[in-house]
């Protein structure tokens, strides 16, 4: 079955050479197989491996390929992205943080920020 | 010979694989039927500390800074009682190569794998400790496999462990990337077998006199810079080792009074190995669910014998809340220009708790930072949480929900640690071992080694162990 994916979709249709910087995916174990300790959302899902390598022949995204690692070890799976981006960046500033500096140079009575007494107007 | 790869095949071969990818005869330090000669495991696997000392100095760790926080010094003692607000210092481990504390850890394992042959490292670690692994063994020349627990079925991953992915391949590891499950192990496992590669595993011996070197820096550092020994050094506590190995530096220091207190975020209420829970904890360690399972249970770790036994050490266990945290993360780069964490900040939060206890002259030193980058920041981790459906909000911290709502503290007076009850954690680990002891004759020796393990009396243990026997005949 197939699943949700983060599948660079782009490429699906382009011959993606030897060599090229990719990643696999494999299931190691499925639903049925997990750990008996495991509760029951996770056993109800198999237990997926990616993988990063250099891509060891010709192939589609999505076929079965070899890869191999930058250790030198070959492992095999399903070919899924080509080279794909870090997707983590440091995000929008949380508008819940933004003013605890103020704040608290403000309890500091400090650094040109006026120190607030009781009565003041807020 | 040819063996199964089925996960019970596997499971039960796990000794013979820990065995010969540690390099330990664990059984030789067996001396009963739940005690085993701590001390003589560590004295005799373990390094010396001038070992350790020149083990890292050839690979630049530790000798980090030790780092006077005066502005929040000051914030504290507005908000306590007169007299009170003890002074705090922090040790800036993030100057370490891969920015945390367990490079001290790493550069031991490393070094140990390379000294006794092995043609690599594997370690199962989705923190701080697979950049760790990685860089050392990069600086000795060491091939390296991590192996993270990454996505839920979705495909999604919470920013910080990606982050920590990417590390570990920028140092030029090969990253198994897991989707939730403990089976983590069994992955683990199979490829030890595969490679003959050593289990740079954070519980041996090696890791853990890797951390002594930080408990004694912190411990001649702060006599140096204040006049004192620490009065408190808090540590975040997940799987036990920094809270041992910080604990042993500091008694090998000469640190006598010093109150060692382990510090958690609270995530009370997320199970650590649910599909759904999973990239709804916003903390990857420092939490609960390391932190008291570890405690109670020590040998549950991927060695047969863990060497971090935090039970031992602690003076007293605090846990504080996941919005604590992100603020006093805040505070630390307002007030002190010193943009670290978050997660490692657990014991900073803490510390601003309890310094507000203490007398003035007093010293509270948080023993770590971490590197702060992309993912592995506030920002990354408060707005993935929102994507997850958490509600983050500014108010009374004791309104925070673990995977439901994160509270930001609106005023720093409104930090405070919530006690663990070491009785609690103490009792738990005895109905732990007896239970693993499965009915096999409980002897003195035992007795005594559970009084040392949890750092209580035999009076204790014997009583517990009635109680516990009592209750399952009432049972």
């Amino acid at each position: 079955m197939a699943k949700v994916f983060d599948v660079v979709r782009s490429e699906s249709a382009e011959r993606v050479r030897a060599g090229e910087y990719v990643e696999i995916h494999s299931i190691i174990l499925k639903p049925g197989e997990r750990a008996p300790q495991v509760p029951e959302d996770t056993q109800r899902v198999p237990l997926e491996l990616r993988i990063k390598g250099y891509l060891d022949h010709d192939a589609f995204v999505g076929d079965e390929v070899t890869i191999t690692t930058v250790l030198g070890r070959k492992v095999k799976g399903q070919l899924v992205a080509v080279n794909p981006p870090y997707p983590h960046s440091f995000a929008r500033p949380v508008p819940e943080l933004l003013h605890i500096g103020e704040e608290l140079w403000r309890l500091l009575g400090a650094r040109g920020v006026k120190e607030v007494r009781e009565g003041d107007e807020p | 010979m040819i063996s199964g790869t089925s996960y019970a095949e596997v499971m039960a071969r796990r000794h013979d694989i820990m065995k010969s990818a540690v390099g330990i005869d664990y059984e030789k330090f067996e001396t009963g039927a739940i005690a085993f000669d701590y001390e003589g495991m560590m004295d005799e696997v373990g390094y010396t500390l001038e070992e350790i000392h020149a083990i890292q100095e050839e690979t630049s760790v530790g000798r980090t800074p030790l780092v006077e926080l005066r502005n929040i010094t000051e914030v504290v003692r507005r908000i306590s009682d007169p007299g009170r607000g003890a002074r705090i210092l922090v040790k800036d481990e993030s100057a370490n190569p891969s920015g945390s504390f367990k490079d001290r850890r790493a550069s031991v394992s490393v070094y140990c794998a390379k000294n006794k042959g092995y043609p690599g490292v594997i370690a199962a670690t989705s923190g701080n400790y697979g950049a760790a692994v990685a860089s050392q063994a990069a600086k000795r020349g060491v091939k390296c496999i991590i192996v993270q627990e990454t996505y839920d079925s979705k495909g999604r991953g919470q920013p910080e462990i990606i982050e920590k992915g990417r590390a570990c391949e920028a140092y030029g590891a090969e990253v198994h990337q897991l989707t939730v499950g403990p089976e983590l192990f069994y992955v683990f496992l199979r490829l030890l077998e595969e490679t003959g590669f050593f289990n740079a595993s954070l519980y041996t011996p090696f890791s853990i006199a890797g951390i002594e070197t930080l408990g004694y820096e912190v411990g001649t550092e702060t006599l140096r810079a204040t006049g004192r020994y620490p009065d408190a050094v808090i540590v975040t506590h997940a799987g036990g080792g920094n809270v041992t190995g910080t604990a042993r530096g500091l008694r090998k220091a000469g640190c006598r009074h010093t109150q060692v207190i382990a510090a958690s975020v609270d995530l009370t209420g997320l199970h650590m190995a649910s599909d759904t829970d999973f990239n709804r904890k916003s903390f990857t360690t420092g939490h609960t669910g390391f932190g008291i399972p570890f405690a109670t249970w020590p040998d549950r770790a991927d060695v047969p014998r863990n060497a971090a036994r935090p039970l031992r050490y602690m003076d007293r266990y605090v846990t504080v809340t996941q919005g604590e945290v992100f603020y006093v993360t805040e505070m630390l780069a307002k007030l002190e220009g010193m943009e670290r964490g978050p997660a490692g900040n657990t014991s900073l939060a803490a510390a601003i708790a309890i310094a507000r206890e203490m007398d003035r002259d007093q010293v509270v030193v948080v023993q770590e930072t971490e590197y702060t980058g992309a993912g592995k920041h506030p920002y990354a981790q408060l707005s993935f949480a929102r994507e997850m459906g958490v509600e983050v909000m500014r108010g009374d911290p004791r309104e925070n929900v673990p995977g439901k709502r994160i509270v930001i503290p609106e005023h720093p007076s409104q930090i405070r640690v919530k006690e663990v009850p070491l009785v609690d954690i103490r009792r738990s680990y005895i109905r732990n071992a007896l239970s693993h002891a499965k009915g096999r004759q409980i002897s003195i020796e035992d007795i005594r080694f559970l009084a040392e393990d949890t750092n209580s009396t035999v009076a204790f243990v014997e009583e517990t162990i009635r109680e516990l026997e009592g209750g399952e005949g009432r049972g």
